[in-house]
């Protein structure tokens, strides 16, 4: 047999960590990984973050992100150690062997050089090709990646380009200097599931196409299961399974793939809606001051209580400033919101005390939405003793329980906001919401930043929290899954404007318009095969187009 | 147990001479603040460590009053500087809008004006007392504590936990005290450092000028003022005011550089 192109042996990386307060210390992130790659093949990484899956695809160019050290172990690419080779050599080897696609194209182009110019740069400069045959190259790309007007696109200014666009010009970048191998990490994270769906199908094709090995780095097993032929599941800087991408997705061997598999599994019967919603938002027209375009039009929406409406929609449909409009961050230019049978005043400064404490809010971004110098027992403790009066003891007691309540326990009062991880966060900004006893919580986006296990954590609590409380939640996201998993009624925005509104299951119900039909669609599926069957089944472009 | 730096250290060290010579100077300094003891210019003997100043007065007496009174001024004036400029810069950074123009573009309006100049108007008018160089100073500079406690509290006034706050109802004293100040703390500590200096070297220029403390309290501009002339005859007593000063400045500066870095990592939060 044919040596492999990549083969990784006893791969270890370690770092040095500076703990506040404490001495630094170097631990180590990868704990021997070994696999191989061959021409032609695809092979997947996946895992929650910290698993180190971008440090390993990183590794494979010899290289170690910001403080990240090759501590150990063999890599070799066409037959020679590169972990041993030289500087000279692992120059020659970057961006004309191994090549790199980056999360965010949005933040990895130079936005002051056109597109061309950055795509043909290491086809130049490693001197495989002649500026005229990269430029070529660089158009047929374009052209295999189903950019619109391959001639011209080139000359674009990055900004001149949508986001999907962007993340295909990348993935021209890369292939542009003919490499035997690309990283791609997190390719389509980014972008929004209806562009995800192009993007990703023109990665596939490109690759297949110019015959490259790849390493296909995700979190989301569902998008990794459509482009690659093996998978290897990570946790915590070592392998937890290997195997092909039919065997990973039906028969999963480990205990932990299996869970990933298996999530997004919740199943919520949708109850039926009462006779007087808790808000009703009706006719709000909203535009930003200062510009001349409305980004809500004419919305209206119930939610009833102990009831969850979710609002589903692309970057962009105007979800979130709905959320603001009924918060009062936004008046509205025209519509009004009754919530509980009171007429809610536009402007935030000018509602009464027990208006703001039955509508809270919970944040996408937990790491933002805690201040990072109060504890949580300030953090939970504030609503308490600021809607309540409640001091002392008396406080001490309720933030117990609400930490009991957010399945946190003991412990966590004199922590600050940085000690927590990503979903424990996420669960004391929950707290912090339920400590006012609100009649609607709003939540934006607040599953978006977390790895798929916590993130379904997050959602059981919520749906454990409304039975318990019998609180209403208004639930936006992009993520459709999240939306089956939790919502009673759903909203469907798409350039703020409300395109299909009803309970889950006449929403989710056939016949569709052509928009939710795409979004719906464009949710990737756990099995294989699903992105050629939708897209030769799609009725409408996506946006990104 | 905190462990503290060489130069940190080495900077605490000289801040804390100096402070404590200035607080303790009754006690310290061997003559009076203004007690003739000897010649015109005597070199320096047993008697008078670093010689006698332009009539005949001890100088390194003078040096030690003078140090209490500069410190105490540039300490007085720091104060007021900060305490005025952050409360104001804060308020117009969480109320925005007009109220935020409005005091933005008054603030412009005074720097635009060269602060010594400034300084040497009023003072020509004011009455030259202690009281009205600290009034004077703190106000003057106030103006740019105001720009930096702005700039850092607009960054902090759009994170999602003051909106949060906000969607509570807490009122404004709340959202500047509790939410953005423990988060604007360490640009301001550091600014805090290298805005004293500031006002050592401003109230000793004023001093030098004759607009500052005023003859016979000794102040460490004043002392250069006072035996300048005696720099052509090859005498040294206008140069250890000048060493005074640039060691005090020296010092300050290292503690403050110190206290940046800690206050950053402390409890891993943002700067």
């Amino acid at each position: 047999m044919s040596e492999p192109l990549l083969k990784v042996r006893g791969l270890k990386i370690g770092a040095t960590i500076y703990p506040p307060g404490e001495k630094s210390r170097d631990i180590e992130i990868v704990h021997g990984v070994d696999f191989d790659l061959e021409t032609g093949k695809v092979l997947g990484l996946i895992g929650e973050s910290g698993a180190g899956k971008s440090t390993i695809g990183l590794a494979a160019m010899a290289y170690g992100r910001g403080g990240v050290e090759l501590t150990g172990g063999e890599v070799w690419v066409n037959g020679r150690d590169i972990l041993q080779s030289g500087m000279p050599d692992k120059r020659r080897l970057r961006g004309a062997e191994v090549t790199y696609v980056s999360q965010s194209a949005a933040a990895s182009f130079n936005p002051a050089k056109r597109i061309m110019e950055q795509v043909t740069e290491a086809a130049i400069g490693q001197g495989k090709f002649s500026r005229k045959d990269a430029e070529e190259r660089a158009i047929a790309l374009f052209d295999k990646l189903g950019l619109p007007d391959p001639e011209n696109i080139g000359a674009r200014y990055p900004h001149q380009v949508s986001g999907g666009q962007l993340q295909r010009c990348m993935t021209a970048l890369a292939l542009c200097p003919q490499p035997d191998l690309v990283v791609f990490d997190e390719p389509t994270t980014a972008l929004d599931v209806t562009t995800q769906i192009d993007v990703l199908k023109a990665i596939k094709d490109a690759i297949r196409d110019t015959g490259v090995a790849a390493l296909y780095i995700t979190h989301d097993l569902a998008v990794v299961a459509q482009v690659s032929d093996h998978i290897m599941v990570l946790q915590q800087g070592a392998m937890v399974e290997y195997g092909t991408t039919d065997q990973i997705i039906n028969a999963p061997r480990e205990d932990y793939t299996q869970a990933l598999v298996s999530v997004r599994s919740i199943k919520h019967i949708e109850k039926a809606p009462t006779d007087t919603p808790i808000l009703k938002v009706a006719g709000i027209t909203a535009r930003y001051p200062g510009t001349n375009f409305d980004v809500l039009q004419d919305i209206s929406v119930d939610i009833h209580a102990g009831q969850t409406l979710a609002v589903v929609g692309e970057s962009g449909s105007g979800k979130s400033t709905l959320a603001r409009v009924i918060t009062g961050l936004l008046p509205p230019s025209s519509g009004a919101i009754t919530f509980d049978g009171r007429d809610l005043t536009p402007d935030l400064a000018t509602r009464p005390l027990d208006d703001l404490r039955e509508l809270q809010m919970i944040y996408q971004m937990a790491d933002t939405a805690m201040n990072p110098r109060q504890t949580v027992g300030t953090i939970i403790g504030r609503p308490l003793e600021f809607y309540f009066g409640l001091k002392g003891a008396e406080k001490q007691t309720r933030i117990q329980e609400l930490l009991d309540e957010i399945e946190l326990g003991e412990g966590f009062q004199d922590r600050y906001p940085a000690e927590l991880s990503g979903g424990q966060k996420q669960r004391v900004c929950i707290a912090r919401a339920l400590a006012a006893k609100p009649k609607l919580i709003i939540c934006d986006e607040v599953t978006s930043a977390l790895d798929p296990l916590v993130a379904d954590g997050i959602l059981k609590l919520l749906l454990k929290l409304q039975k318990v409380e019998d609180v209403a939640y208004l639930f936006i996201t992009h993520d459709l899954a999240t939306v089956k998993a939790i919502a009673d009624s759903i909203a469907v925005m798409y350039q703020g404007k409300v395109v299909r509104y009803g309970p889950k299951s006449q929403v989710l119900s056939p016949p569709f318009d052509d928009y939710t039909d795409l979004l719906l669609s464009s949710v990737p599926e756990m099995r294989l095969g699903w992105l050629e069957e939708v897209i030769a089944n799609r009725k409408m472009e996506s946006a990104g187009n | 147990m905190i462990r503290i730096p060489p130069a940190a250290l080495i900077g605490l060290f000289f801040t804390s001479v100096f402070f404590f010579c200035a607080i303790f100077a009754p006690w310290i300094a061997p003559y009076g603040m203004a007690e003739v003891v000897g010649d015109v210019w005597e070199p320096s003997s047993a008697e008078f460590k670093l010689g006698t100043d332009s009539i005949g007065r001890d100088l390194l007496s003078r040096m030690i009053w003078g140090g209490r009174t500069t410190i105490f001024i540039a300490t007085a004036a720091t104060i007021l500087s900060f305490t005025t400029g952050a409360v104001l810069g804060f308020f117009a950074a969480v109320s925005g809008g007009w109220v935020d123009q409005a005091l933005s573009r008054f603030i412009d309006l005074i720097m635009s004006i060269p602060s010594l100049i400034f300084a040497l108007v009023v003072l020509s008018v004011l009455p030259t007392t202690v009281f009205t160089l600290i009034i004077l100073m703190g106000l003057l500079d106030s103006t740019r504590v105001f720009r930096l406690a702005r700039a850092v509290a607009v960054d902090i006034t759009v994170m999602d936990y003051v909106e949060a706050a906000r969607l509570r109802g807490e009122k404004i004293g709340w959202i500047i005290f509790r939410e953005t100040l423990p988060n604007a703390l360490s640009p301001l500590v550091a600014e805090m450092g290298l805005r004293f200096i500031f006002m050592v070297l401003f109230v000793s220029t004023l001093s030098f000028l004759g607009l500052g403390v005023q003859p016979p309290q000794a102040d460490w501009g004043g002392i250069v003022k006072e035996n300048k002339e005696g720099i052509n005859y090859g005498i040294q007593a206008a140069l250890y005011p000048a060493y005074a000063i640039a060691a005090l400045c020296i010092s300050i500066n290292l503690v403050a550089d110190w206290i940046l870095s800690r206050t950053t990592s402390l409890k891993g939060g943002r700067g």
